[in-house]
């Protein structure tokens, strides 16, 4: 038995790596585009930057099948419930990235009709810097997210 | 006032599918006659902003446009069955939306009754912020707009200041906005081309679109340090001379993209499934794009030649040589088939930009609105001071109004700038091609299958920032 | 290019202006509605009528070929003119082609003009757009609500005396973060 020879912790803490690396391996995103990120997303998703590399190619359009909101893109005051509506539906363990200068702060536009950062509707994992973010950006900002959920730092 | 179009009728033949016999689309006439008109419009109201109520089957079936859609081109009559309809909401978050588009269709079974687009999920203010940074500033702020075609966004706004402040710009300025819009144009028209496929079904052309669409980008970051949202044009000229070595990055692409365009119509043009999927579907007529205010590629498919490059010309392009092409059926295909068609006449344009390329300055020595050049701040301090001014207050633009459009890929992209004399606009309206093009999807989807919304949205090719702003 | 654009004193004064206009189409516009004022500007013409007859003059103007219709925006002029507001229309006519604005004055503080619907249906949404961010109202369009901003939105942000800031986030139904 492993509990008498006393190598249950080992067991224990072997399984919750595996979990947090089965997290990361096929970690699929919903689509939240919004605005210019949006179309940076979607390049890094085609051919020439292939998130498939991540197991990341799956962009689901039901937010009961993400894993991962990216949020890209300026989110407006109307917008706004319906962003946290689809964060809402998303099952447990769930992570944002923020993508963008405008999703993280409001960017540029600091008026009446944006929200001055999601981290006011949901919380943020990942801020992804830029105007619009790269998609190697947005890559670098996605593999961060990954080691903080191998690491346990974004453990849910 | 210049020429009238010059258009050709690009070939494009009708295959497959019965579809309207040409010049049949002129017949449908839109107008009643004054207040016939007038009363049918009062057929689409009741309806709250943001909901559909259930409207009476007896007259609304017609089309929320009013009495315009008496279409039956999809071959078999659709009457309505009698049964009770259902609204259903699509978006705004919805993959095939295109971003944050919102739709309440109205079903009797399977058949869309009425459509209502809701809007301004992407609202940002933009017209708003445009009154608080100055002239210097506000193609940052424009470009972010129509985030597909951000050189066209930077282009009106520039051209706009420039007749308010009377300064004419140098030949290399005016052909280098002109290579780069066109360039634009085709990314942007490559996008369209991937999720157009994509949304009939054809997965791979996400692919292929967006991997012809990355040398084009590379030659963006190359000359502008970004990929997108460039800030690139500005009013004076342009921020910096082209790189070197952009002669191969252009003759690059200029050998690249026709094979990827070849490769598409290998996949698309003559696909069956392609060809069901699209031909006959999303009809609009010549005169409901005129009274609906479509305009680009949408309105040229279904007819009406006009191109602001042909009919008001911007920047030097009336001394380029290039053709309009126009659809004759208004549906998806052949919108599919000018968009096609327009990408390679960008190309011609690119390659006479590349070959005329002329020396000389790259923005205007106006020392008005150009900065003095970096050698004189150490020796004078005039220059020094008037840097200092041109990039604290601005530049003051002459009190006045103007309204200046350029073609974007998506249509008549205006800026309608209002000065008071100061150096911030004291209006600055724009006049959104997307927005006008969204307006016409009810008439477009009215009494067509549920799963043609896809295709028709698709090829309505909607910039939900450029309809939001 | 440097032409004067803006309102003379004339126009402003209410005293019929000179029509100058060469084109001969809106000469015969201009023979139909006396009280109308015409000038040219930077690359296209502009009319300037009441709003008691603009719904008149832009039905005339279309059957007179400027039947394509782009575009509809007001703007705020606050204290730079008697009459604060002011409705742009822009027309175009594709054969020739000749561009044509159509400039309204409103007086403020609450402006009202007809509808256009009735002539253009594409007037629908831009007339929505106006009076969801300047709050122009539009008698006789058939749904004139907000388009842009968030239906329980309160005031007009395009308006010259609205502040520019960000306003606090507005929650329709959830209460909890």
């Amino acid at each position: 038995m492993a509990a008498a020879s006393g190598h249950s912790n080992i067991l224990l803490t072997t399984l919750d790596k595996g979990m947090r690396w089965a997290r990361t391996r096929s970690m699929w995103p919903a689509t939240f585009g919004l605005a210019c990120c949006a179309i940076e997303m979607m390049a890094t998703g085609a051919a020439h930057n292939d998130l498939a590399r991540f197991g990341m190619e799956v962009f689901r359009a039901s937010p009961r099948q993400a894993d991962l909101m990216i949020v890209a893109g300026r989110l407006s005051q109307k917008m706004a419930p319906v962003l946290r509506q689809v964060y809402d539906q998303m099952p447990e363990p769930k992570w944002v990235i923020s993508m963008g200068a405008c999703a993280s702060t409001g960017g540029m536009f600091n008026n009446y009709a944006l929200v001055q950062g999601v981290d006011q509707i949901v919380p943020v994992d990942v801020y992804v810097p830029g105007c619009p973010p790269g998609p190697q950006s947005l890559m670098h900002g996605i593999l961060t997210l990954h080691d903080m959920v191998m690491s346990g730092e974004a453990a849910r | 006032m210049s020429n009238p179009p010059d258009i050709v009728t690009g070939e494009l033949e009708a295959t497959g599918v019965e579809r309207p016999p040409a010049g049949a689309l002129e017949e449908r006439e839109l107008w009643l006659s004054g207040t016939e008109a007038a009363a049918g419009m009062g057929r689409w109201t009741g309806e709250g902003p943001q909901e559909m109520a259930p409207g009476d089957a007896g007259i609304a079936l017609a089309g929320q446009m009013g009495s315009l859609v008496d279409d039956d081109y999809i071959g078999e009559e659709r009457v309505p069955t009698g049964a009770e309809t259902q609204i259903i909401n699509m978006g705004p978050q919805h993959p095939a939306t295109h971003g944050v588009l919102r739709l309440n269709l109205e079903l009797d079974g399977e058949t869309i009754r009425r459509v209502k687009p809701v809007i301004g999920y992407l609202h940002t203010g933009m017209e708003k912020t445009a009154e608080t940074l100055t002239y210097a500033q506000g193609s940052t702020n424009v470009t972010r707009m129509d985030y597909l075609s951000p050189f066209h966004n930077e282009l009106a706004f520039s051209l706009a200041v420039e007749q308010l402040l009377g300064v004419e710009m140098p030949p290399r300025a005016k052909a280098i906005r002109i290579l780069m819009t066109e360039l634009n144009r085709i990314a942007s028209h490559l996008v369209w081309v991937a999720t157009q496929g994509m949304d009939v079904g054809a997965l791979s052309m996400m692919l292929y679109g967006f991997r012809d669409r990355e040398p084009i980008l590379d030659f963006f970051e190359k000359t502008t340090g970004l990929r997108m949202n460039h800030n690139y044009i500005r009013p004076g000229g342009v921020a910096a001379d082209l790189p070197d070595g952009w002669e191969e990055d252009v003759a690059g692409i200029l050998a690249g993209v026709p094979k990827g365009l070849a490769d598409y119509e290998t996949l698309l043009t003559e696909n069956p499934i392609f060809l069901d999927r699209t031909q006959g579907v999303g009809v609009i007529t010549p005169a409901e794009c005129k009274a609906l205010g479509v305009t680009g590629a949408n309105a040229r498919a279904a007819g009406v030649a006009w191109d602001l490059r042909k009919a008001f010309p911007y920047s030097g392009i009336e001394e380029y040589d290039f053709e309009v092409p126009t659809g004759i059926h208004g549906d998806v295909y052949d919108r599919y088939l000018v968009r096609m068609a327009e990408m390679r006449q960008s190309l011609r344009i690119v390659a006479q930009a590349a070959e005329r390329m002329p020396p000389g300055d790259y923005r205007t020595d106006d020392r008005k609105v150009t900065p003095p050049p970096r050698a004189r701040l150490d020796q004078s301090m005039e220059a020094l001071i008037h840097h200092f001014k041109i990039f604290t207050e601005g530049f003051k633009v002459p009190e006045g109004e103007v309204y200046q459009a350029v073609e974007s890929p998506r249509g008549e992209l205006g800026m309608y700038l209002v000065s008071a004399g100061g150096s911030k606009p004291w209006r600055l309206h724009v006049r959104a091609p997307s927005f006008a093009n969204v307006q016409a999807l009810p008439v477009m989807l009215a009494d067509s299958l549920i799963a043609d919304t896809i295709a028709t949205l698709a090829s309505l090719d909607p910039v939900l920032g450029d309809v939001d702003r | 290019m440097t032409e004067e654009t803006g309102v003379t004193e004339e126009t402003l004064a209410g005293e019929a202006p000179a029509v100058l206009t060469e084109d001969p189409v809106l000469a015969g516009l201009a023979g139909e509605f006396p009280n109308a004022g015409f000038e040219a500007a930077r690359g296209h013409d502009i009319a300037r009528v009441g709003p008691a007859e603009v719904a008149g003059f832009v039905d005339a103007a279309r059957r007179a070929g400027f039947d394509y219709f782009l575009d509809l925006c007001a703007v705020d002029h606050l204290d730079r003119r008697p009459q604060r507001y002011e409705v742009v229309v822009n027309l175009v006519d594709p054969r020739r082609p000749v561009r044509l604005l159509v400039k309204v004055a409103l007086e403020g503080p609450d402006p009202v003009m007809p509808s256009l619907t009735g002539v253009f249906p594409g007037a629908n949404f831009y007339e929505r757009e106006a009076f969801d961010l300047m709050g122009v109202r539009f008698e006789g369009h058939p749904d004139l609500t907000r388009i842009l901003l968030p239906e329980e939105w309160e005031g007009h942000p395009l308006r010259k005396d609205a502040p520019v800031g960000s306003v606090p986030i507005q929650f329709k139904e959830s209460e909890a973060r």
